[in-house]
């Protein structure tokens, strides 16, 4: 069992692992994609309220 | 704002049917082990247990009587964070207290010890300290923190209608039960493990409520992206769930008992230990609170973060990397060598994404340095990253085994913990309250700046003697260790250098006390702000509705 499962980790999971985070690395580097992470870096930005918005009171829970 | 009455309600739905069921069987479990539990700890303990249940019960009845929670979809659930806020002053002032306490019980044992009263001998205190600052107030503020930024970036209300409040209580009842067992005697003697089997399965039962909420907030999202906060509170849930999950794997002696055998033993069982410990830290401590940075500086700074593409990159390698470097706790034990180069390998590897975090949160400030100046706010988030990037650069040097061979055992190892706990951990979440009180009472900033200023340089210097005070007394007393005479015998006794410890230990208690010190201002601070004595102060925050916006 143990041997099974070491030599598993050490060729498999080894090779998925950096197979996965290659992917990662194409994913944030590819070139088309830098549009979207400029709009998902603004996300934080843009819930700002607005002047129309109504402001919330003291609100009880229950 | 129209009549509270007029905010649609939950009433009594089936969530609520299964968190009144949670309450009352844990109510019933405690009737029986104060009634005929094992051993007479129990019987104590579980009168505090049933307490908070019984408690849980009349505030359930409480709400459902006047229609259930609100769950209206327009508004975000602020009244949890409030919530959240005011338990994390709470538990910081508390935690701070006890460590200030058990500083000077070792700066003057004869003084501070009683032995009429083993609750508060070091060894019961110094895990409430530990508990308290860790998982009380820096639990406190990643729930509070997360359940406010992952409504925020999605623009979706918090699910789960009484959900998150059984996470909320919940989560106080456990910080509860840990502490009053640890004064009790109560302890299965892992580090930052100790509570026992019980409180363990209670707080399984409340992170399990905890992930689904975040899921659930998660999967109603009107923002398509999930933005990197997001994904650190996740990295944060699910991996603190599966680290305390394993790790407090045990059998009780009696199901009605306080003590218990855990499943490993030798050195599986502390390899284990220290797999979660260390992850406790990378994933609690390092995570979590860059959850809280990834949002808290762009915001406060009004300036999107640096790379998007280096938080997405520097998760992924946080993550992958961070998992493995647990056995540099056990240099030259019985756990194997390869183990424990491999836990030195992979700690030095955490220097690039530590550093990809540290220069992404910095960076997001370029062309807005002068913020530091002038916003004491600002300057604690950044300070706090600078925190981040010394203790995580200390760190891998700590876990290399050559300095490790000098280091370990030593109160470096204290000074190095406190550097990244009261640097990065106490600052990033100091400076999310001070953003968040304002926000969430409607208010035009916090009541004194002069206030916030003097928090931090208080505290700032507190750190820095805490830190070098460890530092000097932590080399020294490996050095004193390991000195040889000409004969080969040690140099000196273990009571010599103890000896020549005490006015570090003197100097450390007056760090952790100037840290307690700025931390009472900030509490008069926040309670001032809250009552709405707020006229005329320089603190501006930009108002934050409680208004769901729709999304981009």
């Amino acid at each position: 069992m143990y041997e099974t499962l070491s030599s598993f980790a050490q060729t498999w999971g080894l090779i998925g692992f950096v197979a996965l985070f290659a992917g990662v690395l194409v994913y944030a580097l590819w070139p088309k994609n830098q549009d979207k992470f400029d709009d998902a870096a603004r996300v934080p930005l843009e819930d700002d309220a607005r002047p129309d918005a109504a402001s919330a009171t003291e609100d009880k829970h229950g | 704002m129209t009549a509270l009455a007029g905010r649609p309600k939950t009433g009594l739905d089936a969530n609520a049917m299964i968190v009144g069921g949670i309450l009352l069987l844990g109510a019933l479990w405690s009737l029986f082990a104060a009634a005929s539990g094992a051993d007479a700890n129990m019987r104590i303990h579980a009168w505090v247990i049933g307490l908070g249940f019984v408690l849980g019960l009349f505030g359930m009845v409480g709400v459902y009587s006047s229609g259930g929670v609100e769950r209206d979809p327009a508004q975000y659930n602020e009244t949890i964070v409030k919530y959240g806020v005011v338990a994390s002053m709470f538990w910081a002032i508390a935690g701070l207290l006890v460590g200030v306490i058990i500083a000077c019980q070792l700066a003057w044992p004869a003084l501070l010890s009683w032995d009429a009263l083993p609750q508060l001998n070091f060894g019961r205190l110094r895990p409430v300290h530990t508990s308290a600052v860790i998982f009380a107030f820096g639990g406190n503020v990643l729930i509070a923190t997360s359940f406010y930024v992952v409504q925020r970036t999605t623009r979706a209300r918090l699910a789960g209608g009484v959900w998150p409040w059984f996470v909320f209580w919940g989560y106080q009842l456990f910080i509860v039960v840990a502490a009053t067992g640890y004064l009790l005697g109560i302890t299965q003697s892992k580090e930052y493990a100790e509570p026992e089997w019980y409180a363990d399965l209670w707080l399984t039962i409340v992170w399990v409520a905890y992930l689904l909420v975040f899921l659930g907030t998660l999967a109603k999202r009107k923002e398509p992206h999930i933005y990197v906060a997001n994904w650190f509170y996740l990295a944060f849930i699910v991996t603190i769930a599966l680290l305390h999950v394993v790790n407090n794997l045990a059998m009780p002696v009696s199901f009605l008992g306080s003590r218990s055998y855990a499943a490993f033993s030798g050195v599986q069982d502390a390899l284990t230990q220290w797999w979660y410990g260390h992850n406790a830290v990378g994933f609690f401590l390092t995570a979590g609170f860059l959850a809280i940075m990834y949002y808290f500086i762009p915001k406060r700074a009004e300036r999107p973060v640096y790379s998007y593409r280096l938080s997405i990159i520097h998760f992924w390698a946080l993550i992958f990397i961070y998992i493995w470097a647990g056995p540099h706790h056990l240099h030259y034990t019985a756990l194997p060598e390869w183990a424990q180069t491999l836990g030195m390998t992979f700690s030095i590897m955490l220097w690039m994404p530590s550093w990809g975090g540290m220069i992404n949160g910095l960076m997001t400030l370029s062309g807005a340095w002068d913020k530091l100046r002038t916003d004491p706010v600002i300057r604690m988030l950044v300070v706090s990253v600078a925190f981040y990037g010394m203790s995580t650069f200390e760190g891998p040097v700590m876990s290399v085994r050559a300095v490790n061979s000098l280091s370990h055992y030593t109160d470096w190892t204290i000074g190095h913990v406190h550097s990244g706990a009261l640097g990065w951990v106490g600052f990033i979440s100091f400076g999310a309250i001070y953003c968040l009180v304002p926000w969430l009472w409607k208010r035009k900033g916090m009541f004194s700046r002069a206030l916030i200023e003097w928090h931090f340089w208080i505290a700032t210097l507190g750190i820095l003697l805490y830190i070098t005070s460890m530092w000097v007394s932590g080399i020294m007393q490996g050095l004193m260790w390991r000195s040889y005479d000409s004969l080969g015998f040690l140099e000196y006794s273990f009571v010599q250098t103890v000896e020549a410890m005490h006015p570090s230990y003197i100097i450390r208690a007056l760090g952790g006390l100037m840290y307690l010190v700025g931390a009472l201002l900030m509490a008069w601070n926040v309670y001032k702000t809250i009552k709405g004595d707020v006229a005329d102060t320089e603190d501006a925050v930009n108002p934050q509705s409680a208004a769901i916006q729709p999304a981009e």
